[in-house]
């Protein structure tokens, strides 16, 4: 049987905040061949069936971190997941868990945008430098400590992943974290301290209670859990050390 | 007017949606034996405190069958939240540079395993020569 007559079952939640009340599943059935994606069995769905249905895509290589979605219930990039692997089960789409769906496979990230602004992700130098002064220089060990954190591609899949963020949206989660370890780590940055308050908050570090999905859905290999849980002992000697030295640490 | 209306899903069952979350409260709840099999040990220090009888009375206690049964559980919920404990410390550690390189999950995990075991190995040694 040629590839192009296979057809997959494909199950999406539709949510249609003009009309609909609630979400409700919609089935579609999808000639797809070996190399299409989940991605383009969606696109399939919008070119012959529905122009309405709503997600969001990219780069369709994943790096952009736009196509996330949750795939028989699992937070996945659907440009690297491929129907085949799915097939001849029936598949489910759904927007990314623990977010508040916007439309369709679209949810709203606005608050994430925020923690990752309020997390200050840039360096921060440690004393003033002149250009005169020339370039930093890095050892291959200073880099090393925060390069596997610069991966991260804002897919927010571990945050569709994250039970402790679903239940309390406000917790600052797994990549803006990741993201404020990465800086406080980069031997450049002198901003450990004023990030510290951040992290020791009640939306902070210890809302955390090291479920560890996180690491386990990331695309990238960022191991989001790690910078959480790291600065979790962090926060825990900071705290310690505000007793012996009144001016360190944060308020 | 804006026509957006967020939908927020219920966190109702989340941890029924996903094996991953299955396993997670599995190995959360086996924490409730180790800290039943302390209370136990704790109350047989108090027992001890309370003369010969009282400790001859928790001895005969840990010899019945419900706590036979009961030591059997908390053996095994103990031994699967050791597994489970070792298996997320990975994740909980800074990272650990061994001749300039990272040391990996598993040898870790395998570390703190074996550790958990030879522990274990020493106790059940020590306490029969006390008992002999
Ligand atoms: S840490 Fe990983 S899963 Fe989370 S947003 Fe970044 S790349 Fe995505
Ligand atoms: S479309 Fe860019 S990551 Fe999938």
């Amino acid at each position: 049987m040629p590839d192009s007559q296979r057809i997959i079952e494909i199950e999406v939640l539709r949510y249609n905040p003009e009309s609909d009340k609630e979400p409700h599943l919609e089935v579609y059935k999808v000639p797809f061949s070996d190399d299409m994606s989940v991605l383009q069995g969606a696109q399939y769905i919008k070119d012959h069936f529905d122009g309405s249905l709503t997600f969001r895509w990219s780069c369709r290589m994943a790096i952009c971190g736009s196509c996330g979605m949750m795939i028989n219930g699992i937070p996945k990039l659907s440009c690297e997941t491929f129907l085949r692997d799915y097939f001849p089960n029936r598949i489910r789409i759904e927007a990314m868990a623990n977010f508040p769906i916007e439309k369709d496979l679209v949810v709203d990230l606005s608050g994430f945008i925020e923690k990752l602004e309020s997390i200050q992700p840039y360096i921060i130098p440690r004393e003033p430098r002149s250009l005169d002064q020339g370039e930093y220089i890095q050892s291959p060990e200073q880099f090393n400590a925060y390069i596997q954190f610069t991966s991260c591609i804002n897919c927010t899949l571990c945050y569709a992943a994250c039970p402790q963020f679903g239940l309390n949206p406000d917790f600052i989660g797994p990549a803006a974290i990741a993201l404020l370890h990465r800086y406080n780590m980069d031997s450049r940055d002198g901003a450990a301290a004023e990030r510290m308050e951040l992290v020791a908050a009640e939306e902070g570090v210890f809302n955390c209670s090291a479920v560890g999905y996180c690491s386990e859905v990331c695309p990238k290999h960022v191991d989001p859990a790690n910078a959480v849980n790291i600065n979790k002992t962090n926060a825990a000697k900071d705290y310690f050390l505000r007793f012996l030295s009144p001016k360190g640490g944060s308020k | 007017m804006s026509k957006r209306r967020p939908y927020v899903r219920s966190m109702d069952g989340w941890w029924k949606k996903n094996p991953f979350y299955v396993e997670y409260m599995i190995h959360e709840s086996t924490a409730l034996f180790v800290a039943a099999y302390a209370f136990t040990l704790l109350v047989g220090l108090v027992r001890l405190g309370q003369g010969e009888v009282a400790w001859n009375g928790w001895l005969e206690a840990m010899k019945s069958p419900l706590s036979l049964i009961c030591h059997v559980v908390f053996l095994l919920a103990i031994m699967y939240h050791t597994y489970t404990w070792f298996k997320i410390m990975p994740i909980t550690l800074p990272p650990i540079i061994v001749g300039g390189k990272k040391v990996g999950p598993e040898v870790i995990t395998g570390s703190g395993l074996l550790a958990a075991v030879v522990a274990s190995v020493f106790m059940l040694g020590l306490v029969w020569r006390i008992a002999q």
